[in-house]
């Protein structure tokens, strides 16, 4: 009957030797789990439970199924086979294991004996395989191909890091068929071809004759099992830790909506100015990167200057975690301008094959920063005027809603009479002198369509969306206050915006300060609404092919990508979709306060590689915003990559009024 | 009380500071309501020959070692004195580094009614003045006795010169001792840079240009135009041009034949160093910004809308 | 080292000023105040000062709409003590106000007053050196950076044209500050909010606030149309050639 002799060629010693070893491995491997464990429990509490169904089918989709990590093609292959090739490696294993140490032990009997036995050769044989395909991809790719985002690493002992992990298992593979190859070679069962591999390598060695062939079974053997504790020991200390780290970042990420950032810690200090003020999520987010670098491919800032990688930024928080002597958080280990230029687009965290949520460290990391006033003198600025103007234009409140000038018939004040809808304009709408046509256009287009709406004039402020995302928590909250007085006087039954950014704050963050719950649309999903609704019809098929660029705060943040394209598509022009849209979309680099700060360097800007991105395009003349700020950053942008003859930026209201 | 009106001439490192010249024009005006004499009250130590050009009827000259350098503590002593002594019926002061460290103080001291940032004075002793940042203007008599600092731009300096030398008075310094405050150095602005205060032609950037990447956009014009770049307060102090550009009360007095200003608001301080350039030509997107009041042009279109089309035009023309 | 820092509130210039119908004061259903820019200057010199050399900052103000904010503010930035002057200021001049700050900064006996050099609404005088002068002390105006040196500071006053004059100034003293020696700092929302539980302002009423200045205002007027330039109308493409035209009529081009 086709059976493995458990040990065969291994003397007595050996043996003994593997099971001290064995022990040895696992007190090693647990004390570094738990130097691991004891490591985050320095971080400050978050509550990360609840949903227990839907986090183990996140566990199953995306550990198991690899779901994200495949939504890139050649990397994703490469790491579903090793995964899946050492997951059944590893299984098959323990399960030899349980057979010869428990079952065939204590009750005398063995599962993996005749048929069992046969299958589970094959099935260990050819699956083993897959890990060989997955390791030659990865060693092709790091070592042949290169692509820039698995270069230069901030800390630089971990290039030696990814080597080891890829030598070790290399070796393991191939140590592995050698010792089948050998062991067949000289035992030469009957069912020797139902291991294909092993029989093929078996082949080569024939010639050798034993007890060649037997000695040479026992080195290998040795080496081995001597890599497998090897890769065990080492797994609590090396980036195989991911194994672990990375399913419990899936099983632990936040679920609450994305757009809703997690209020400032206030104890030490606004923010986090040590390490230890991280909540454990987030250390458990710095040690689950994997610095597979797909974070740092989509980060616009990244692209624009490389002054901040996200990638860096997670290996640098890591490195900090173990520090013997503790640097500085700001400045030595992290540099002030890496976190001044990000976006807080989320790109990166869209990607992450571990699920980490960078923009919420950072965030915390720059609230820090705001405490101690460490900023540029333009932010500094714009936060000044916020507080004391409710803008960042610096210009009076009474100034506000100077565009609706001359309006006929004027704007309802929302304040004074009920409305249906209050229009929740915001800043650049309503203050920036070449946004202000568009605002007048949407509002004529809202009265053309017969919508009950008014505005808050003067008492409005800014919502409060990117002063937040900047780090200034007080701020945010008193303009959150004030905002919230107002709109709790007024009757309304919704709040429209056409800014993403105010309508991410206002639908998720406004009732978290406890003040009521009313839905929010952007304009998109209200005219999306009223299209369905057969209320807005079009006069017009304008036919003309155009782009649309997703807005991040929309897009990312709250998932509105559809009701836009149908707006666009009920105007009758033609949709193109660029290369990098909807989830994929690329920022335009206003976002989370930047449009705030002072420019440093640039390659080349976000907004301009769009820009350059929609006119590879063929065919395509228009280039469709639903954001103010967008409006301001592609115009300019057309103009500074000189495209003006060739794309022009118009907003989703161009349009619907055109067509109209 | 006497009609005369005192001016406190101000100089430094032996120069005659050109809003004492103003002053003077201003006093005669004055004087002309009061009927009496246009006094230059001059303080130092071996100045006298700075009375040489002074358009005054007569000259006060106090000389005293103490009073070589300007210091508050000195100046006051003396002042206090000669006003008490002469009792005029206005004493003017610059407003200015000068005149700002003297005139309040004297108030105080001799309980005589002061007068900030007078621009002008009207035939029948009133003052007008110009505060809140040059959008409002305060006008009323001005007391009897009074002090008052005068601000530039309601006067030329050429109307407070003359080619005749006015007799001189030398007065004796009373004791000066136990002085508080001495000047123990100076320190000589950067000349390494260009002389604003030589060009022709001034393309001057405000707090409008918003950030130092769009400087260029100015830089760019002045190369066409083959002339220089200067500033007000903010630009500098944010570290965008060297202080050498600053124009301004504590910058550079400009008189150039065309000074073009882009997004300055027209601050006092700002248009005491330009305001005598010949053409003022002024963009600035706030219909109601002060600089409209003292260009000959203006236009309230956005600079960053006109300077891209503007340097192409200038290229071009050439 | 003892620092007061006496400050002043004036209406904001980003608020249209209109006159009232008396046409000798600012209209207030409009006005906004907002603090003297260069008193905020003086606060954050102060400040400088203590990090620098130790010592303890008290600033002062007559009560205003906003002064609350902004004395946690300067105490969020550092400042120690916290005075508010309260009665009447409706009229109050800068002789009332510099009299009043007199009989206050006098208890506290400060090495060293700083205050802006002169604030945009200022017509008797300015108070810094009115002040100065109601406490027999010296005043220098026009600094910009300062340094201690034991009874004595070391002050950068500023002249036309760029020219410093580093001046010796005997303590106790008053200086006009001109501009701090970095622009005034950030202080975030919460550690101002953090700081209104804990710092406490100190009232002191004011009685006698005569306005003893002697200055009447006949007339408040906005300068006229007549004065203003001539405006060049059009796109940005006619101005421009407007302007190429007029940069070849004066010789420049
Ligand atoms: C003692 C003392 C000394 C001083 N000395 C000087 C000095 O020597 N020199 C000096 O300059 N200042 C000096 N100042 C400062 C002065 O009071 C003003 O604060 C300063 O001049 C204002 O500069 P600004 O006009 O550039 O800025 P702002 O007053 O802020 O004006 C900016 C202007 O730009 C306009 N603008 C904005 N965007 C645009 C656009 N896109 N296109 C066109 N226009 C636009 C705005 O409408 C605004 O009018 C001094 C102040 C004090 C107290
Ligand atoms: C976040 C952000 C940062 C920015 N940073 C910078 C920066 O660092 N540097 C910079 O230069 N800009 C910057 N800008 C852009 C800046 O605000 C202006 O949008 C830009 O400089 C204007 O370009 P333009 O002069 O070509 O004007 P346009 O936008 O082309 O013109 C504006 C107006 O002028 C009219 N116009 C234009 N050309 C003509 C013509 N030939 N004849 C008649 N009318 C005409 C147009 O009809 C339009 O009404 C930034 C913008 C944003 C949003
Ligand atoms: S943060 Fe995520 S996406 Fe970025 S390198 Fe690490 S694992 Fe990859
Ligand atoms: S949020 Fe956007 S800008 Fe910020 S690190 Fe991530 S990808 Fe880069």
């Amino acid at each position: 009957m086709p059976i493995r002799e458990t040990f065969w060629n291994i003397p007595h010693w050996a043996e003994i030797a593997q099971y001290i070893a064995a022990l040895v491995t696992a007190i090693i491997f647990i004390a570094g789990i738990t130097r691991r464990v004891l490591r985050w429990r320095k971080g400050r509490p978050e509550k990360r439970s609840g949903h227990f169904w839907k986090r183990i089918g996140a566990l199953i989709t995306q550990v198991f199924g690899q779901q994200r990590t495949l939504d890139e093609k050649f990397p994703g292959i490469m790491h579903f086979s090793i995964f899946w090739g050492m997951l059944v490696l590893a299984a098959g294993t323990a399960l030899a294991t349980i057979d010869w140490d428990v079952t065939h032990l204590f009750f005398g009997f063995q599962i993996l004996k005749g048929g069992v036995y046969i299958a589970f050769e094959l099935m260990l044989d050819v699956l083993g395989l897959l890990v060989v395909l997955g390791l030659g991809m990865a060693i092709y790719r790091r070592y042949i191909a290169r692509p820039a985002r698995l270069q230069n690493f901030p800390v630089k002992k971990l290039a030696g890091d990814d080597t080891y992990v890829l030598v070790m298992l290399a070796f393991i593979t191939l140590s592995g068929y050698l010792t089948e190859g050998l062991r067949l070679a000289v035992t030469q069962p009957d069912w020797a071809p139902w291991s294909p591999v092993g029989n093929a390598i078996a082949a080569l060695f024939l010639s050798l004759g034993d007890p060649t062939n037997q000695t040479l079974h026992l080195i290998i053997w040795g080496m081995h099992i001597a890599t497998a504790f090897g890769v065990l020991i080492s797994l609590p200390f090396t980036k195989l830790f991911h194994i672990f780290s990375v399913p419990l970042n899936i099983y632990f990420r936040s679920l609450e909506p994305a757009g809703a950032l997690r209020a400032a810690n206030m104890d030490g200090g606004m923010g986090v100015k040590e390490w230890t003020q991280f909540t454990w999520k987030q250390l458990l987010d710095f040690e689950s990167c994997t610095r597979c670098g797909r974070c740092q491919d989509v980060c616009p800032a990244y692209a624009s200057a490389q002054v901040l990688s996200p990638r860096n930024m997670m290996v640098k928080l890591d490195d900090h975690l173990w520090e013997k002597k503790p640097r500085a958080l700001h400045g030595e280990v992290v540099s002030v301008d890496e976190l001044w230029a990000c976006t807080t687009c989320r790109a990166c965290v869209q990607v992450c094959p571990a699920f980490i949520d960078h923009v919420t460290t950072f965030v915390d990391l720059r609230r820090h920063l705001v405490d101690q006033g460490k900023m540029d003198q333009m932010l500094q600025d714009a936060l000044s005027n916020l507080g004391r103007y409710g803008n960042s234009f610096g210009q009076s409140d009474r100034m506000r809603a100077k565009w609706t000038m001359g309006l006929q018939p004027p704007v309802k004040d929302a304040r004074r009479e009920q409305v249906e809808y209050l229009w929740f304009v915001g800043d650049y709408a309503s203050y920036n002198a070449t946004l202000t046509d568009v605002t007048r256009k949407t509002a004529e287009v809202f009265h053309k369509l017969g919508l009950n709406f008014g505005i808050l004039y003067e008492s409005e402020r800014n919502s409060g969306n990117d002063v937040r995302r900047v780090g200034e928590e007080g701020l945010f909250e008193m303009l959150v206050d004030k905002n919230s007085q107002v709109l709790s006087k007024c009757k309304f039954q919704a709040i429209v915006t056409t800014d993403p950014h105010s309508y991410n704050t206002l639908k998720n963050e406004y009732p978290a300060n406890g003040n009521g719950r009313y839905p929010v649309l952007h304009y998109s999903e209200l005219l999306d609404q009223l299209i369905a609704a057969g209320k807005l019809k079009f006069s017009k098929k304008l036919g003309y092919k155009v782009t649309y660029h997703d807005p991040c705060y929309l897009g990312r943040y709250n998932g509105v990508y559809d009701a836009p394209r149908r707006v666009i598509e009920a105007t009758g022009c033609e949709l193109v979709e660029m290369p990098r849209h909807r989830e994929r979309g690329f920022c335009c680099g206003a976002g989370g306060g930047r449009i705030w700060m002072e420019e440093k360097e640039v390659k080349e800007r976000p907004s301009e590689s769009r820009i350059r991105e929609a006119v590879a395009l063929e065919g395509v003349q228009t280039f469709i915003v639903a954001c103010p700020k967008d409006l301001t950053m592609f115009r300019d942008a057309v103009k500074t990559t000189g495209n003006e003859q060739r794309l022009e930026v118009k907003d989703l209201i161009d349009l619907v009024a055109e067509a109209l | 009380m006497s009609q005369d009106i005192f001016v406190v001439i101000e100089h430094l490192r032996g120069q005659v500071a050109d809003v004492s010249y103003a002053m003077l024009a201003g006093a005669r005006q004055l004087s002309k309501a009061s009927g009496g004499e246009v006094v230059a009250v001059l303080l130092g130590h071996n100045a006298q020959g700075l009375a040489s050009n002074l358009a005054a009827d007569r000259v006060l000259y106090v000389d005293h070692p103490a009073l070589a350098e300007f210091t508050s503590d000195a100046y006051q002593i003396v002042l206090a004195g000669l006003i008490q002594e002469h009792a005029p019926r206005a004493v003017l002061f610059g407003h200015s580094s000068i005149g700002m460290d003297l005139a309040s103080s004297l108030s105080a001291r001799l309980g005589i009614p002061v007068v900030n940032s007078c621009r002008t004075f009207t035939d029948d002793g009133k003052f007008v003045s110009q505060i809140c940042g040059g959008k409002i203007m305060a006008e009323g008599n001005l007391p009897s006795p009074a002090l008052a600092t005068m601000i530039p731009g309601g006067y030329k300096a050429e109307e407070g010169q003359s080619a005749q030398t006015p007799p001189l008075t030398a007065v004796s310094a009373p004791a000066l001792d136990n002085l508080r405050v001495a000047v123990k150095q100076y320190i000589e602005p950067d000349t390494s840079d260009v002389d604003i205060s030589k060009e022709k032609m001034l393309v001057s950037i405000g707090r409008g240009i918003q950030n130092k990447d769009n400087i260029e956009l100015a830089n760019e014009l002045a190369d066409a135009l083959g002339c220089a770049v200067s500033a007000s307060r903010p630009v500098v102090d944010q570290g965008w041009l060297p202080t050498t550009r600053l124009v301004g009360k504590s910058g550079k007095h400009v008189k150039p034949k065309i000074y073009l200003a882009l997004g300055i608001s027209g601050a006092p301080e700002h248009v005491e160093g330009m305001g005598e350039s010949e053409v003022i030509v002024a963009v600035n997107t706030d219909p109601n910004a002060p600089i409209f009041n003292i260009a000959k042009y203006g236009t309230t279109i956005d600079m960053f809308d006109l300077l891209p089309v503007l340097i192409e035009k200038v290229k071009q023309a050439k | 080292m003892k620092i007061a820092v006496p400050i002043k509130f004036v209406p904001d210039l980003v608020e249209e000023l209109t006159i009232d119908p008396s046409g000798t004061a600012l209209d207030t259903t409009w006005l906004r105040l907002i603090i003297n820019e260069l008193d905020d200057h003086a606060v954050e010199q102060a400040i400088l000062l203590k990090e620098r050399s130790g010592g303890e900052v008290t600033v002062l103000s007559a009560e205003a709409d906003g002064v609350d904010d902004f004395l946690f503010t300067a105490a969020a930035k550092g400042a120690d003590r916290l005075i508010k002057l309260t009665g009447d200021f409706s009229a109050a001049d800068n002789h009332a106000l510099g009299r009043a700050f007199a009989d206050v900064i006098k208890e506290l006996q400060p090495d060293l007053i700083l205050t802006g050099v002169q604030a945009h609404n200022d017509l008797d005088g300015s108070v810094g050196p009115l002040l100065a002068e109601y406490l027999g002390l010296p005043y220098v105006g026009y600094v910009a950076g300062i340094a201690l040196d034991g009874n004595k500071v070391v002050a950068r006053k500023e002249y036309a044209g760029g020219l410093v004059a580093e001046v010796e100034v005997k303590l106790p003293a008053v200086l006009g500050i001109q501009a701090a020696e970095q622009p005034p700092r950030y202080v975030a929302y919460s550690k101002i909010r953090q700081v209104m539980g804990t710092a406490k302002i100190e009232e002191r009423p004011v009685s006698n606030l005569e306005s003893s200045g002697g200055v009447v205002v006949g007339r408040l007027f906005q300068p006229e149309v007549a004065e203003r330039a001539t405006m060049l109308e059009g796109s940005p493409e006619d101005v421009a050639d407007k302007l190429v035209g007029l940069f070849k009529e004066l010789g420049t081009l």
